[in-house]
């Protein structure tokens, strides 16, 4: 569970988050919002990424102010842009960049990636220079080099706004059949509907929290009448 | 190193990247002290031999040296000027083995493990202070971003040519740095959220 406590946050002078606290335990969680909203700089308090200015973020009772690098072994985060997330320049090798970091011997890293690889269908690329993967493989490479770690939770930001119908249903897919909870921060309304719980940002509040329905349908008529 | 590799099971794809370095050390170095064109032709045909041990055909071979066939004329031509076309001959073959040696090397070893053998040669310069880790995590960003820069670069040659500012570098520069900049500033958050 990822329990946020009366956070704020200022990031270069700006008030980005102000006073939210919120408990997310269910298996699909949705952040919506306009652009400059706080959703972005949200999901990135999940993992300790950015720091509270105040209050405290919480993961099963890790702090991220004391605990950061415990906390980004189980919440794993998903760019929006693949081409930010993969760092070395063959496909295995990235998928196996962080298990390396995490002390695996290159026996277990190797069953790991073949494993990941397959299940995303990314076994015949896995020798292939990364940068010459169409954008939807990119974006289910950086999903496979995230949950190869197996993080108990995935935060995914806005992850099939750079992709085309065919690769967004992929990612879509990918994020459906996941075992862990998935938070996914998007303004694709579709890739949503279906979650267990939407929750709406304005101006740095959560100005909505409820089922996709209600949730979607406040925020739709919000943008509506602003 | 970029998309050069190429996967195998050859002994040289099997032998270590700390040796495989060495031996493109000491094998140039040789080159050099032995001044000899019956020693650099011999190794020419060493090298050569090791790409079809490699597995490899010999257009690979080639191929590591097609680039540079403009700059091997020109040697050649300012050997035959200045000395003599034997020299000249002596000084391409030279070249060439060197040319062909390192994209063997690359051709046959992953980045990560030719990164892994700079870790481990580096050890010894923890004691100054030199973190291994850093450098060879440089050096594969490096590689892995050419071809992603060199994207960036194209987007907004291509944006400012729309706009009908095809010739003016600092119009190219500006954006395409920043672009660069906010792109690293998330880099840096991908490697801190992957547990590095």
């Amino acid at each position: 569970m990822i329990d946020v406590q009366n956070v704020s946050l200022t990031l270069g002078g700006r008030s980005v988050l102000r006073d939210i606290s919120l408990t997310l335990s269910e298996r699909r969680i949705a952040i919506v919002g306009s652009n400059g909203s706080g959703k972005s700089s949200f999901a990135r308090l999940l993992n300790g990424l950015h720091l509270p200015t105040d209050g405290q973020v919480l993961v099963d009772g890790l702090n991220s102010r004391s605990d950061g690098r415990k906390i980004r072994q189980s919440v794993g985060f998903v760019f929006q842009n693949p081409d930010n997330q993969i760092v070395f320049p063959i496909v295995e090798e990235d998928v196996a960049y962080g298990l390396k970091n995490h002390g695996l011997s290159p026996a277990e890293r190797e069953a790991k990636v073949q494993n990941i690889l397959q299940r995303y269908d990314l076994i015949g690329l896995r020798h292939q220079p990364s940068h010459t993967l169409s954008g939807g493989q990119k974006q289910l490479l950086a999903i496979s080099g995230v949950l190869v770690m197996e993080p108990r939770y995935i935060v995914f930001d806005e992850p099939t706004t750079l992709l085309d119908l065919r690769n967004k249903l992929k990612v879509q897919q990918a994020i459906a059949s996941l075992s862990q909870t998935a938070i996914v921060v998007t303004h694709d309304l579709d890739l949503v509907s279906d979650f267990d719980r939407v929750i709406v940002f304005d101006e740095g509040r959560v100005v909505a929290d409820d089922h996709p329905d209600t949730a979607l349908r406040r925020y739709i008529e919000a943008m509506q009448d602003a | 190193m970029l998309d050069l590799y190429q996967a195998g099971t050859s002994p040289v794809h099997m032998l270590k990247p700390g040796w495989k370095i060495l031996c493109l050390a000491a094998v140039g170095s040789a080159l050099f002290a032995v001044d000899h064109i019956g020693f650099s032709t011999a190794m020419l045909a060493a090298t050569l031999v090791l790409y079809r041990i490699a597995g490899l055909p010999l257009s690979r071979a080639w191929g590591q040296i097609r680039p540079a066939v403009w700059v091997f004329g020109l040697i050649f031509a300012a050997q035959v000027i200045f000395n003599s076309w034997i020299i000249g001959l002596y000084v391409l073959i030279r070249l060439a083995v060197l040319l062909m040696l390192a994209g063997l090397l690359t051709l046959t070893t992953r980045s990560s493990d030719m990164i892994d053998g700079i870790n481990a040669g580096l050890g010894p310069l923890r004691r100054i202070g030199v973190n291994p880790e850093r450098v060879s995590l440089a050096i594969s960003l490096t590689l892995r971003f050419i071809p992603v820069l060199s994207h960036v670069v194209h987007d907004v040659r291509e944006a400012q040519r729309a706009r009908g500012l095809d010739r003016n570098i600092l119009s190219l520069a500006i954006p395409a740095i920043i672009r660069t900049i906010r792109m690293a500033d998330e880099v840096s958050d991908a490697i801190d959220a992957r547990g590095s």
